[in-house]
């Protein structure tokens, strides 16, 4: 076994020799290649795994469409479809309220992390000036450097501003850029070709219409997938609003989510409802995946990970 | 003489006049391109980062300044306090549950799906979807499901006659309950790994089989070290998010940490002493943030170190 691993090491620095070798060992593909046993058991596999990862999803949606009585029973299909319990969770709670809130917060933040981060990136790819490379070195450390630390001081600030119970401390701080969205735009600006740069700056462009009306345009692949998994956080976020809100009415959906299972104490958790809330959280997520797919599938695999 | 003219033009155009303050147009461009970050990193990382260490020497309830204490917070969280070590036990506990399970579930699926040339794209959105559900609704989603009386998996669990844990309310069983909720989210490193495998040159394969490879000796010795880079990052990034984790625990198990405490995490006792009701600790709660800091850094910098050993860098600075 040790000796493969070792034999194997050579063939990898040697690759450019056995690039010609390929057409011989390629063998001709055989006709019905799905039907092996191997390919068959990767299908299967693939298949009961797809269906276990999408049970929850089937399950939450017909909890959320089962009268209250009946989500103890045990039954997959709802006796009756309670389609009311959509309208009814609109009514337990504040919900289109809170609703509203999300989106606006995340408009606001959306566009802010975008504006700032691409200014920031194109800065830090395509202008050269002193201490720029420490500088970036920095808000790669910033990436890593875990958000418990700055909590608490960045709190107190907002509570000095007055902005206790507001929204801006959830969307604000993006007006500065994010390390990691500040990371990837500038990936994608440095395989800007220079020639592009050069030629708008002998036309007499400044850096800044060069940014604007170049680089923007050019990146715009980059931007939706920035502009997406931002879309994403804020419309997840509990931790930031948890802090810093605290009248019901203000509430972003995930805090009152949250604070829905509290209300009904008394009464015993009234699941459908909690269910039917949940799917009406989630489906703007989903409508957004659908929407931009190939923009968060190729965000995700050119840069790394949402948080 | 022409030359050294248009050349000077070309360096004109590109680096600008000098201003009177002696800074070209460029390096004054440049400044202000990031000044953005530079204003926000002043204001909302390095004065916080520093503040907070300052704080966690100190006794400060917000209404009355801080007052300087020495290292008594960090020596009452140690000595003192029963539920700190408990927070970093568990915390430690979730994370080496997580940590292997996530990665070795998303590269396993990865695997599946590269394997697959037919209805990839829909088998990836299968597996991708749960990661864009959000985080409290994931909660309620996962506490529903293993609702240890009527949730899906244990009357399937039943139905197939295999034990029925307590999920929620057994404190053995509550972190396994959020590892799990966490392990069905792991879309987006099942992409990372899936992208990773993808750029695999095929001919490393055809190489290590005509050496006599089979299927295991070819993983073992050809993807996992051409993956390993993927793998690192992965891992660097799962481990931090799994020290600082906080929603689920707080929506799952309803704020307090659970059943005799067994879901209390790090970040969710900083919390509780920071802005629990009746609390306000904020120079205590900052001594929790300091240790959390300071066991991340060091992970991550054994990480780092070790990375030399495993970690496999085609090309240089990749």
């Amino acid at each position: 076994m040790a000796a493969t691993g070792k034999t194997l090491a050579p063939a990898s620095s040697a690759r450019p020799a056995a690039a010609p070798a390929k057409m011989a060992t390629s063998r001709p593909e055989k006709p019905r290649a799905w039907l092996r046993p191997g390919t068959l058991a990767t299908y299967a596999a693939l298949i009961v795994l797809a269906v276990a990862f999408c049970l929850p999803f089937v399950w939450l949606v017909l909890s959320s469409l089962k009268p209250a009585d009946e989500i103890y029973a045990g039954t997959w299909l709802p006796s009756r479809w309670m389609w009311s319990n959509y309208a009814d969770v609109f009514h337990a709670a504040p919900v289109l309220d809170w609703f509203l809130n999300t989106l606006l917060v995340t408009t606001l933040a959306v566009v802010a992390v975008v504006m700032s981060s691409s200014l920031v990136a194109y800065g830090f790819a395509r202008i050269r000036f002193p201490g720029k490379r420490p500088l970036f070195a920095l808000v790669m450390g910033t990436y890593l450097l875990p958000g418990a630390v700055t909590l608490i001081p960045t709190f107190l600030i907002w509570n000095k501003l007055g902005a206790v119970n507001t929204f801006w401390p959830l969307w604000a701080g993006n007006l500065f850029g994010s390390a990691f969205y500040i990371f990837m735009l500038r990936q994608f600006m440095l395989t800007v070709p220079q020639d592009l740069i050069d030629a708008a700056r002998v036309d007499g462009a400044g850096f800044f219409r060069i940014y604007w009306n170049l680089m923007l345009p050019l990146v715009r692949p980059a931007l939706v997938a920035v502009a997406i998994f931002e879309a994403n956080a804020k419309w997840d976020d509990f931790m930031t609003p948890l802090i810093y809100l605290n009248n019901p009415n203000n509430y972003t959906f995930a805090l009152g989510l949250a604070s829905m299972k509290d209300s009904f104490k008394e009464l015993g958790t009234q699941w459908s409802l909690l269910m039917a809330a949940s799917v009406v959280f989630t489906v703007p997520m989903m409508v957004l995946f659908f929407l931009f797919q190939r923009y968060f599938m190729e965000g995700v695999t050119h840069s790394g990970i949402k948080g | 003489m022409a030359n050294i003219a248009v050349e000077e033009r070309i360096h004109a155009a590109r680096s600008g006049r000098r201003t009177r303050f002696g800074l070209s147009d460029e390096t004054r461009a440049g400044w202000l391109a990031i000044a953005p970050w530079l204003v926000g990193f002043a204001i909302f990382t390095a004065f916080p980062f520093l503040a907070s260490l300052y704080f966690s020497f100190t006794k400060y309830d917000v209404i009355n300044p801080p007052q300087w204490i020495g290292l008594d917070n960090y020596q009452r969280l140690f000595t003192h306090d029963r539920l700190f070590p408990l927070a970093i036990r568990n915390t430690f506990i979730y994370a080496l549950m997580y940590v292997p399970l996530h990665l070795v579930a998303s590269l396993s699926v990865a695997l599946l799906l590269n394997e697959a040339r037919h209805a990839r794209g829909v088998f990836r959105t299968a597996f991708y979807l749960p990661s864009m559900t959000p985080a409290v609704a994931t909660a309620y989603l996962w506490v529903w499901m293993l609702n240890p009386n009527d949730g899906l998996i244990n009357r399937t669990l039943r139905w197939l006659h295999l034990p029925a844990p307590a999920w929620t309310v057994d404190p053995f069983w509550t972190k396994p309950t959020i590892v799990i909720s966490q392990v069905w989210m792991m879309g987006s490193a099942m992409i990372l790994f899936l992208a990773a495998l993808q750029g695999v040159p095929k001919d490393l394969y055809e190489a290590a089989t005509l050496d006599g490879a089979g299927r295991w000796e070819r993983f073992r010795s050809v993807t996992l070290p051409m993956i390993s880079g993927v793998t690192f990052f992965l891992a660097t990034v799962s481990i931090i998010a799994s020290l600082n984790v906080f929603t689920q625990g707080y929506v799952m198990f309803d704020k307090d940490g659970g059943p005799q405490n067994s879901a209390l995490f790090i970040v969710m006792y900083l919390f509780k002493r920071a802005f629990g009701s009746g609390y306000f600790q904020m120079g205590y709660a900052s001594a929790i943030a300091w240790i959390l800091f300071l066991m991340i850094l060091v992970i991550t910098v054994i990480q780092f170190r070790l990375s030399k050993r495993w970690v496999y860098y085609e090309h240089e600075g990749g």
